[in-house]
């Protein structure tokens, strides 16, 4: 195990570090003293690294993150793992608005709750979140899952085009083309999956599935009052 | 009895044809007009300016044989990589999707014969256009279509896209006719579905957060590369200003003669200012903060010829960028194709069906019969042709007003023809000293 602290090397440092470190380093475990809140910690990794941040950080932590396992050991500011490629990035406290947007692909898993437009624009993303999310979540998702294991707010999945939703509590309400639709057993195995992954304890058969209605994919003024 | 002689039948100015043909339209269909382009209106332009020239009171450069530089780095201000240009003149944004790979791949050819950048656009990076680019600046927009952290660091800029001329305040639409296989896995989208953009980025709101979001992106990239910020000519003295509190290194404004790929018609001729009218309160707003020339500027919109470049550059503009004006270099609304223009029910020259992919240039389409008519190195090298018939155009016009450069061209060269050019120009009306709203009137 390595350290880095952020009160002596500073978020470039950091990152310098980080991002220098060849793909196959045997120096895979480091810990990230100090994040103070900071903005963009551990952005753009590519490596297969273990990194463990102790405290909370601000926006963008673990942006673009291809191949690493980041663990959050405190709260994340907006847009944590945006636009992800691949790699885990797990977050033990909430996480502020935008986690996950554009994610192409990796595992986020926000233990406690996350803000809005959770998933906005994912492209490939798992999102597993043990509390709720905010209003705008999935918003024009195209691809990948997002499983909610409280509540959604208003307008989840709006003008969403094909993103899986699964949610085990209560939906404020659906966005423009966003429907209920049947949980299979593709579903099933796809969400266990999922929850197994998160280390979450609730089963697949607690939650709702919601996608898209497509009607909205091809544009129809006989359609035009959802929006 | 003598007859009274008729009055000859007299159309509406206010409903003159197109707008009944419009009404027309709407009426049997339902839903608004989208086409391509910029605004088609006439509007205050370039053309509504004047260069003095040089006699005595200004000592003129002799034109074969004295130089006059073109080249402009762009950059300067955080960039660890500063990226140099031999002309004043870039190729716009444009993205895989609304243009056809032989498209991009000519773009690439022609702007780097020519010295110079060319962008990617809604939609990502493809290997034609960075093989064949030598300096590619990567648009990074709201929907992040075909986003990753390699091409990031394969681009030699980033230009985030806020807002453009033809649509400020709106996102982007490729209708379904135009997504093919390829474009529908570069975006991550089900084949043949309506694609629309966001309008707002889905991770940043505000000038505090794209600070940030700057700050992020030059983490990734090791604070290499130089950061653009793409602004429709919105509100420009606000906007740019915001733009440079930010962190911009460069500010790309377009204003509403800058062409889309689709939008509505009713967008593309009611939002926004014209290019004129938003170059001098960016150049205040990059004064004001100590920042002109430090921050570039990169004007488009309407650019035709090296007398436009001349006078964007002269109102104190650092570069500008062309995208219609390319389009029609590489062949687009040629007359080659009249018949078959017609046969879509326009003509060469006025075709704007950008959207619906049956392109007879083979440039706006994802058909592969149609993209093929389009050879990329003959189409590559008549866009390098043109890039360099207009920068001996501005290097002509700076010559005659005593420019040694291109960028030391000076609003003081110029005068103006019409008052409404005056005011938006802020430079005196030919014959007089008077600038509207200076000097007391």
């Amino acid at each position: 195990m390595n350290e880095l602290d952020v009160k002596t090397v500073g978020v470039r440092g950091i990152n310098l570090h980080l991002n220098g470190l060849p793909k196959n380093t045997n120096e895979k475990h480091w810990v990230i003293k100090n994040p103070m809140g900071q903005h963009s910690i551990a952005v753009g990794l590519s490596a297969p690294l273990q990194v463990d941040i102790n405290g909370h950080v601000g926006f963008y932590c673990g942006g673009m993150n291809a191949h690493a396992e980041l663990t959050i050991h405190g709260h994340a500011g907006v847009g944590t793992a945006e636009n992800m490629m691949s790699g885990v990035v797990w977050v033990k406290g909430n996480s502020s608005e935008s986690a996950g947007a554009t994610g192409n692909g990796g595992l986020l898993v926000i233990d406690g709750d996350a803000s809005s437009r959770c998933g906005i624009s994912m492209k490939g993303i798992d999102i597993v979140v043990g509390g709720n999310v905010g209003h705008m979540s999935a918003f024009m998702g195209q691809r990948g899952n997002l499983v909610i294991c409280g509540d959604a707010g208003d307008a989840l999945g709006d003008s969403i085009y094909e993103a899986h939703l699964y949610v085990k509590g209560k939906v404020a309400s659906l966005g423009a083309d966003c429907i209920e639709k049947e949980m299979r057993s593709e579903h099933i195995s796809e969400l266990e999956r999922l929850l197994k992954a998160a280390k979450r304890r609730e089963k697949p058969a607690e939650f709702r599935r919601y996608g898209s209605a497509r009607k909205l994919y091809n544009f129809s003024v006989d359609h035009a009052d959802a929006y | 009895m003598e007859k009274t002689p008729p009055t000859l039948p007299r159309k509406s100015a206010t409903f003159d044809d197109y707008t009944l043909s419009e009404i027309r339209r709407a009426a049997s269909t339902g839903i608004y007009d989208i086409r391509g382009g910029g605004a088609k209106r006439k509007l205050p332009h370039f053309d509504d300016l004047l260069f003095l020239g040089a006699s005595i009171s200004r000592y003129p450069l002799e034109g074969y044989r004295e130089k006059c530089g073109t080249n402009v780095v762009l950059g300067t201000r955080f960039a660890k990589k500063p990226i140099e240009l031999k002309i004043p003149i870039t190729i716009a944004g444009m993205s895989f999707g609304s243009l056809s790979a032989q498209a991009k791949e000519a773009l690439g050819r022609g702007a780097t014969i020519a010295g110079t950048s060319t962008t990617t656009g809604d939609g990502g990076m493809t290997v034609e256009e960075r093989g064949h680019s030598e300096i590619l600046v990567y648009q990074y927009l709201p929907s992040r279509y075909g986003m990753n952290p390699d091409d990031l660091r394969r681009a030699d800029a980033i230009e985030i896209v806020i807002g453009q001329g033809a649509k400020p305040g709106g996102g982007g639409m490729l209708l379904g006719q135009k997504i093919s296989d390829r474009v529908a896995a570069m975006r991550c989208l089900p084949k043949g579905i309506d694609q629309r953009s966001a309008c707002r980025h889905p991770d940043w709101t505000g000038p505090d957060d794209l600070e940030i979001k700057i700050n992020e992106l030059r983490e990734i990239t090791n604070w290499e590369k130089p950061i653009y910020i793409k602004i429709g000519g919105a509100r420009p003295y606000y906007d740019v200003a915001l733009a440079v509190k930010a962190g911009a290194d460069v500010v790309v404004l377009d204003g509403m003669q800058g062409g889309t790929a689709a939008t509505q018609e009713v967008f593309i001729e009611h939002v926004g200012q014209p290019t004129l009218a938003c170059i001098r309160p960016a150049v205040r707003a990059l004064q004001e903060l100590g920042m002109h020339r430090k921050v570039q500027l990169i004007v488009s919109g309407g650019i035709r010829n090296g007398a436009d470049v001349a006078k964007a550059l002269a109102l104190g503009v650092d570069a500008v960028s062309i995208g219609t004006a390319a389009l029609v270099a590489l062949g687009d609304n040629d007359p080659h194709w009249e018949s078959e223009y017609n046969a879509l029910g326009t003509t060469a020259g006025a075709y704007d069906d950008w959207h619906e992919g049956k392109d007879p240039a083979g440039i706006t389409t994802q058909n592969p019969d149609l993209a093929k008519r389009l050879d990329p190195v003959l189409a590559g090298k008549r866009l390098s042709n043109y890039l360099k018939v207009m920068t001996l155009e501005t290097q002509t016009i700076a010559r005659a007003n005593g420019k040694s450069h291109v960028h030391n061209l000076e609003p003081e060269d110029l005068c103006a023809l019409t008052v409404e050019a005056a005011a938006m120009a802020q430079v005196p009306l030919a014959g007089t000293s008077w600038i509207p709203g200076k000097g007391g009137y």
